[in-house]
């Protein structure tokens, strides 16, 4: 076991700090109104090309495509870097760089190749998904809208949900059923359906922080070209699954990155909120509980370093990604609790008030009651654990 | 960075692994409580094995690795929940005639405490008193104590000790600390090796109870439990060999907040991990035969070895 970075990826860690700390200064803050999709893509994929210009475009993407094929060590090297100093997040960009554009390296044809990923990492191409659906969350394989072929194209209806950035997204992955007779997991295909296409009717979905995060997006006989198939007809559920190879273990670890600097800012604030004549941080249980989560944070970087290294070694992510996962949406919901505590009443607003800095505590709480539903509950989570990693009977 | 068992690592591990399963399986471990935790033979074997000069260099006779492999070694023995005052002997190879060799027992109690509690104290040749001033050693037979009847763990007797005699000082204030930060790092190896042995025990139950005419494991309400204790043991597997390799490289962490993290993490995680491996199996997880509670109870004591839990939270509060 070694947690020492080689010289190569010290070079590459300094060379990387050194453009983030000329460029950063010159990228201004991102849109103050969330529910402003046209400045958030713009905003995003200003950042895309900064990072295309600079060679740092899908950092994990294999060079063939165009990507950097950073090693997993420089890839968490790029994480921790630029989540220290600030930098954009991959915001807009995150469907097609972490999911259709894997998706397609792994799967497309070269002409499908050609027309996506350089456009996606130059940002000029952004994604959504089209996965769930009203009907088919946890159970996502028995997601029921309909692909019918008719010539050489498939006109589509049915209605998917969840669906990020549909407003601003030129292309959405689109998984269709195609075979409603084959068993659930068999009858699915994988589509790229270019978002101006005729038919389509997108629905902000406005989500507990009372933001436009996600959309219920409508398909009303919409035409997509057969030619636009990832993979063979009915394979889609296959297709779809050979991304999540392709994770390495780093998904949430930005966001968990940026959870240790909540709790760096949340000990500063509880040293200077007054609780009776002195502070709160004289209360010790409140003390260790803050001791506590920095101690579940540190924990959950090391499992990323194993998470990532047994990756790297095999070429799929084992089993610590559901850990993950699991273990990090615990520690959000707490630290989220504590940030009530600290900051009591100024705990009630999501703008900071009184420089109390309260802000983004108040909307972290807010964040995590959502990461243990996205990307699959912990209720799903715990039955990947107990049936895959330890070999229990499945009930369903 | 490659962070998971390079092949000696793995071969150290399946070594004393295979060792503890040969030589202190669960039946030679219940006999122990006998003899205060300890048999002198299989004392000797443990000896023989290197775990008291694993980490002394080779030319005093030891094995000359380092903390990292300290720690798999460790989870093994916690694993096997193998008692006896094996992390005082191996803390004190080297520096207590006969503790490398097994040829004296030697145990360990820190102070300032009340009641000082002494482990193992009929079984001991020498006890090594650690305090902020050094490290003290006292010979076992200048040592009176009265027992405790009912040992919480009984394979970890314990003796109320009311006058500790000064003892030699064999080591001074950064001995002392050094031995609470690699100590507390081993003592968290041992309750990963319960957190990791409590996931075994209660899965194979679940897949072999049968209950409504299927196994118990089929049940998400019984599979949850399983699956939150997995994570508990991966988690602290990633702090504790985190805690280890931080240890033998300061350059890539800080050792004393690396130690204070894996030492809350895994007590947390063999406590709560022993409980819910006592639950899983029901009513007779609640018997004597049944071996989920010797997990547990070890749990309780390593927990309070070199810090309890919330010694640990207020240290990590003070390094955020």
């Amino acid at each position: 076991m070694d947690l020492r970075y080689s010289a190569e990826e010290e070079a590459f860690r300094a060379e990387l700090v050194e453009w983030l700390d000329e460029v950063l200064p010159t990228v201004g803050p991102p849109p103050g109104n969330q529910n402003d999709w046209d400045a958030r893509r713009a905003y995003d994929t200003a950042w895309q090309r900064m990072l295309f210009d600079q060679g740092y475009a899908g950092i994990n993407w294999p060079t063939e495509v165009g990507g950097r094929g950073a090693s997993p060590a420089e890839h968490l090297i790029f994480l921790e870097e630029t989540e220290r100093r600030g930098a954009p997040y991959v915001g807009v960009m995150f469907v097609a760089l972490l999911h259709a554009g894997p998706t397609l390296i792994a799967e497309a044809s070269p002409e499908q190749k050609a027309a996506h990923l350089p456009a996606i990492l130059r940002g000029d191409q952004v994604w959504c998904q089209g996965f769930s659906e009203p009907q088919a969350g946890s159970d996502l394989a028995s997601l029921r809208t309909r692909a019918v072929r008719d010539g050489d194209e498939y006109v589509i209806n049915g209605s998917k949900i969840w669906t990020s950035n549909a407003q601003v997204a030129d292309y959405c992955e689109l998984l269709v059923r195609t075979d409603p007779d084959a068993p659930k997991h068999k009858g699915i295909s994988w589509l790229i359906l270019p978002m101006d296409t005729p038919g389509i009717d997108i629905r902000p979905l406005r989500s507990v922080p009372g933001t436009e995060e996600f959309s219920e997006v409508f398909f009303d006989d919409v035409r997509v070209p057969v030619a636009n198939r990832v993979g063979d007809e009915n394979d889609g559920w296959r297709v779809a699954m050979v991304t999540f190879s392709f994770e390495r273990g780093t998904a949430f670890v930005s966001e968990m990155l940026a959870s240790m600097q909540l709790v760096e800012q949340l000990a500063a604030a509880a040293k200077k909120v007054t609780r009776g004549s002195g502070t709160a941080w004289d209360d010790a249980g409140l003390r260790r509980d803050i001791g506590q989560v920095a101690a579940d944070l540190d924990a959950l970087w090391a499992l990323v370093k194993r998470n990532v290294t047994q990756a790297s070694r095999t070429g799929v992510p084992g089993p610590g990604g559901s850990v993950f996962k699991l273990h990090y949406s615990e520690v959000r919901h707490r630290l989220g609790l504590l940030g009530e505590r600290v900051f009591e009443r100024a705990g009630l607003a999501l703008d900071d008030v009184a420089g109390m800095g309260n802000g983004p505590h108040v909307e972290g709480l807010l964040h995590a009651i959502s990461i243990s539903i996205a990307a699959g509950t912990t209720q799903i989570q715990r039955n990947i654990v107990a049936e895959r990693i330890l070999g229990l009977p499945k009930d369903r | 960075m490659d962070f998971d068992l390079n092949e000696d690592e793995a071969a150290l591990q399946e070594g004393v692994r295979s060792f503890c399963a040969g030589r202190f399986d669960m039946e030679t471990v219940r006999s122990l409580a006998d003899s205060a935790g300890v048999d002198r033979g299989r004392w000797r074997e443990l000896a023989d094995t290197g775990v008291f000069g694993l980490r002394l260099p080779e030319a005093d006779g030891g094995v000359g690795l380092g903390l990292t492999e300290a720690v798999l070694v460790f989870e093994e023995l916690g694993r096997a929940v193998v008692p006896g005052p094996i992390l005082a002997s191996h803390l004190a190879a080297g520096l207590v005639d006969g503790a490398l060799s097994g040829d004296r027992v030697v145990g360990l109690v820190e102070r300032p405490a009340h009641p000082v509690l002494v482990e193992h104290l009929d079984a001991l040749d020498a006890l090594v008193v650690v305090d902020d001033e050094g490290l003290h050693l006292v010979e076992a037979d200048a040592i009176s104590g009265e027992p405790v009847g009912r040992p919480l763990d009984p394979w970890t007797p314990l003796h109320v000790v009311a006058d500790l005699p000064a003892g030699q000082v064999i080591g001074g204030p950064e001995d002392a600390a050094r031995w609470r930060l690699e100590g507390a790092v081993l003592a968290a190896a041992q309750l990963l090796g319960i957190a990791g042995a409590t996931v075994e025990l209660g899965t194979a139950y679940a897949k072999e109870r049968e209950q409504f005419g299927k196994p118990i494991g089929t049940f998400q309400a019984v599979k949850h439990i399983l699956a939150d204790m997995l994570t508990r043991a991966e988690v602290a597997r990633a702090a504790v060999y985190a805690a280890g390799v931080t240890l033998d490289d300061p350059s890539v962490g800080d050792p004393a907040r690396a130690a204070h993290g894996a030492k809350l993490i895994a007590g947390e995680a063999g406590i709560a991990n022993g409980k819910a491996c006592i639950q899983v199996h029901g009513g007779m997880g609640f018997t004597w035969e049944v071996d989920a509670h010797l997990y547990l109870k070890r749990a309780f004591v390593l927990d309070t070895v070199f810090g309890s839990g919330d010694v640990h939270a207020e240290a990590m509060a003070a390094l955020v």
